[in-house]
């Protein structure tokens, strides 16, 4: 008389999963991306897939000089990603990353353009490193103090500073554009190097990368073991339990806020001081919004972050590798790096539940 | 009458949860019958929810069937669930906060959105069951109980004949309970099926038809309640004799401790909350606070608590050397900051007491993080009376890594309540302590707090089990529509008059 059927599969939530079996799906999300990768790129061009493969890894890591800008590239983004995480530890989803970076820039460019003639090279750096803190944390600042007076949407808010940044940044690229006329800054103080920031041992990258790791440690400890980190904590999960144990909620959101956009400040000088020497609209590439990804695929956790960051870029490179030389167009990679994304971030749906199958054999009483 | 099938048999459920195979329902075989009120009885952490929970298809069993009506069925989500008339009022509302009543109520229904005949039906439902929901009010608006009620009127809309409430009475008012009652008995009455899941005994035994009796995931088994009562009850459910008897010392040396007078809160609405409110709170003594839900007693406490601005009045704290201070004005940390501990377990623990989504140690720190000079917050300390908690309180937790939102609503409570007591507080408040507790737990929390009464602590206790009231408290003040309706001494009055007062300014004449 049984003729209910179970259904094939349901879903339920899965309890805590240990960390590495956490790793372990995510890992397979990686592997399984890139024989979905292999696989459309074998249907385009016709290579096999071993070639396509070794292309991406020479992307990465074909010779020392694409190791380093690996390297550089994960570290801006890592900067970016660590500078969003206390907000979003908050619960305060700052997207406003790609504008905070950029004026971070426009004001180091200032100081470069400015003072070169008026301070010595260490005073020009390190006037660039104060204004573009002071640039990202009134950029990140502002929309904080409309949330915490007004309850103003940070999200909508955030976003749209980045279009003011833009469209800022446009402005003294004109302003300063060398040759007049030429509608760009070119490299700045290319003879004198003023503002440049020092090379070490020979790599042009290795402050940036050091800096950037010296900031994930910094990081790790200010959120998960200082009181402010603790107080984000609180704040993110229930003001009113803020409040009712007497923290200033306000407070915390601006102070938070000056901080996670003074971090994005530093990460567009580390970008115009330290590696490109020149300042464009399009300079941050995404990275405000790439960052994002970056910070909840690691549970906004900086350590985990050196990962997903890596991750992603390593991913990406491979993808721009695969659509150069085997001459595909541009949106090539933009397809494969969707496809990736796809997979990464569709692996926290196996993270967070379980499926479960109908059991083969059951015993009716 | 043995040809009757039963609405929905349970045929040897278990759940188990995590990977360390927490056994939550160990082989439970129930059956609930169609014109009755079965009362699910079992401590907290028993399984009753989670029972009831596979029956509304929040969970899937991973052993057992489920028959409804003699035939098996699988229920895998909710809506499989409401396909077979079974629906069920959590004790956690699941509401969408910017919608209006009506919204929610249709919320998920197939076919074609028609408020205008949803309201009808609404009206049509609360006219003939008697309930008060004005269907076009959004729920951010609305109060705990009008919330449960658009719960109970979503599920009837449904056309639920299988009805589970998962401690319905916890946040009503005696007068709301009754009427719900009654609501409950003719649905009984007219061939419904209802499972009721309660801590109140007295409810328990007006109300149902049938008792079953869960412990530690285990079916006990189950009794026609008629024929036992709430001692044998009890013991069942705790699995060992318990007295239940509250103890009531004289109060040690009381001082005036807090003196409140003229208190008027308005809400951000511009209602009138609190309404002149003058009272005294003594050290060693128990004041409590009995009202109507919503009379204000959330508002005096926040107020006092320093987190509710008000409109006028004084609120004193007096020195054990009779100098006076002000409290208003002051936040909750300026007030710490004065050396007056103020311990306050908030209604809305999830919400304001406790981070949900922090293990218990984290929770111990909330109110301890700021002390000492380093930057760096002391974790170790946190740790420790987070183990004292525990071990003292018997809270149920696989270990001190778990979020509190994860424990049942007993054990978060105890957690709550346990660290507000570990401050040693001069004056401790208390909102509906004992909400949603299970018998033992209850007296757990009775005997801390007149343990805490014993060291000399001005206690004020908020409570809506006026049986409690009286054993309890050595004052009571009763509150009506946010002015004092009178202070009572808890040794000589009673429910009857308690509850006049509750109703009306003075509790009318006493001839």
């Amino acid at each position: 008389m049984n003729n209910a059927k179970e259904p094939l599969f349901h879903i339920s939530k899965r309890g805590e999963l240990p960390w590495y079996k956490g790793w372990l799906v995510r890992g397979c999300a990686v592997l399984l991306a890139l024989i979905a990768c292999a696989v459309v790129t074998m249907l385009v061009t016709g290579e096999n897939p071993i070639s396509i493969y070794a292309t991406i890894w020479s992307g990465s890591f074909g010779s020392p000089r694409r190791a380093w800008v690996l390297f550089q590239n994960i570290a801006i983004l890592l900067c970016v990603s660590l500078a969003v995480t206390p907000a979003f530890r908050m619960r305060f989803w700052n997207i406003g990353g790609e504008g905070q970076m950029l004026v971070g820039g426009l004001a180091t460019t200032a100081c470069m353009i400015c003072l070169r003639d008026v301070l010595p090279n260490w005073g020009v750096i390190l006037c660039m490193i104060v204004a573009s803190i002071i640039a990202g944390a009134v950029w990140g600042g502002i929309p904080a103090f409309f949330k915490a007076r007004w309850g103003t949407n940070e999200t909508l808010f955030t976003l749209m500073m980045n279009y003011i940044a833009t469209q800022l940044v446009a402005f003294f690229i004109i302003v300063w554009e060398v040759p007049k006329g030429a509608g760009k800054i070119g490299i700045i103080n290319q003879q004198s190097e003023i503002g440049w920031l020092p090379v070490i041992a020979g790599q042009k990258y290795l402050l940036n990368i050091l800096i950037v790791g010296a900031i994930c440690l910094a990081m790790y400890v200010y959120l998960n073991f200082s009181k402010h980190g603790y107080e984000i904590a609180v704040v993110g999960e229930s003001e009113r339990t803020a409040r009712y144990v007497g923290i200033k909620v306000d407070r915390v959101i601006v102070r938070t806020m000056l901080l996670s956009g003074g971090l994005c400040g530093v990460a567009g000088m580390l970008l115009v001081g330290g590696t490109d020497h020149t300042l464009t609209t399009t300079i941050t590439a995404g990275r405000g919004f790439t960052a994002v990804m970056v910070s909840w695929l690691a549970k906004f956790n900086p350590i985990w972050m050196v990962l997903t960051s890596f991750l992603i870029v390593f991913l990406q490179r491979g993808a721009g590798e695969i659509s150069t030389s085997f001459g595909l167009d541009q949106s090539f990679s933009d397809i494969l790096t969707g496809i990736i994304l796809f997979f990464i971030i569709g692996s926290e749906f196996f993270i967070n539940y379980k499926i479960n199958f109908r059991h083969a054999a059951r015993k009716e009483a | 009458m043995q040809n009757k099938v039963p609405a929905v048999e349970l045929r040897h459920i278990t759940k188990r949860f995590g990977f360390k195979g927490i056994v939550a329902n160990d082989d439970i075989s129930l059956d609930i019958r169609r014109g009755e009120i079965l009362a699910l009885l079992g401590e907290n952490g028993s399984g009753k929810t989670t029972l009831m929970n596979v029956l509304a298809g929040i969970y899937f069993p991973d052993e057992g069937q489920i028959l409804i009506d003699g035939r098996e069925v699988v229920i895998s989500s909710p809506k499989d669930a409401f396909d077979l008339g079974i629906g069920m009022i959590h004790q956690h509302f699941k509401l969408v906060d910017v919608l209006t009543a009506a919204e929610n109520i249709v919320l998920g229904i197939k076919g074609k959105l028609d408020l205008q005949g949803a309201t009808e039906k609404i009206n049509a439902i609360c006219k003939q069951y008697g309930f008060e929901v004005d269907p076009k009010q959004k729920i951010y608006d609305m109060s705990v109980s009008q919330k449960q009620t658009v719960e109970i009127v979503k599920v009837l809309y449904r056309g639920a004949d299988i009805l589970i409430l998962d401690e319905p009475t916890a946040v009503l008012t005696p007068q709301e309970s009754d009427k719900l009652f009654n609501v409950l008995r003719n649905m009984r009455d007219d061939g419904k099926a209802i499972v009721i899941i309660t801590h109140k005994m007295h409810e328990v035994e007006s109300l149902s038809d049938r008792v079953a009796v869960l412990r530690g995931g285990h079916y006990i088994g189950d009794m026609v309640t008629a024929e036992t009562n709430a001692q044998e009850m009890t013991n069942m459910m705790v699995g060992r004799a318990v007295s239940l008897n509250i103890d009531r010392p004289e109060p040690v040396n009381p001082r005036p401790r807090l003196e409140i007078s003229d208190l008027t809160v308005r809400s951000e609405e511009g209602i009138l909350k609190l309404d002149g409110v003058s009272f005294t709170a003594n050290s060693g003594e128990i004041l409590g606070i009995a009202g109507i839900s919503g009379s204000g007693q959330k508002e005096l406490l926040e107020a006092i608590a320093g987190l509710q601005p008000m409109e006028r009045g004084k609120i004193e704290y007096i020195w054990d050397d009779g100098t006076r201070e002000n409290l208003i004005g002051k936040d909750p940390r300026q007030i710490h900051d004065m050396g007056v501990t103020l311990s306050f377990v908030p209604e809305d623990r999830l919400g304001m007491g406790l981070v949900g989504n922090m293990d218990l140690s984290d929770n111990m720190m909330l109110r301890t993080f700021r002390r000492g000079k380093s930057v760096f917050t002391d974790r170790k300390t946190p740790h420790r009376v987070a183990e004292n908690v525990v071990e003292e309180l018997d809270v149920v937790t696989p270990n001190l890594a778990t979020p509190v939102r994860r424990l049942s609503g007993g054990n978060v409570q105890k957690v709550l309540v346990g660290r507000e007591i570990t401050q040693a507080p001069s004056v401790l408040l208390t909102a509906y302590a004992v909400r949603g507790l299970d018998i033992n737990s209850s007296y757990t929390i009775y005997d801390l707090i007149n343990r805490q009464k014993a060291a000399g602590v001005a206690v004020v206790y908020v409570g809506e089990d006026l049986d409690v009231l009286v054993e309890l408290c050595d004052r009571i003040l009763v509150l009506c529509g946010g002015r004092v309706s009178g202070i009572v001494d808890g040794r000589t009055t009673d429910k009857r008059e308690l509850g006049l007062m509750m109703t009306r300014i003075g509790g009318g004449s006493n001839e």
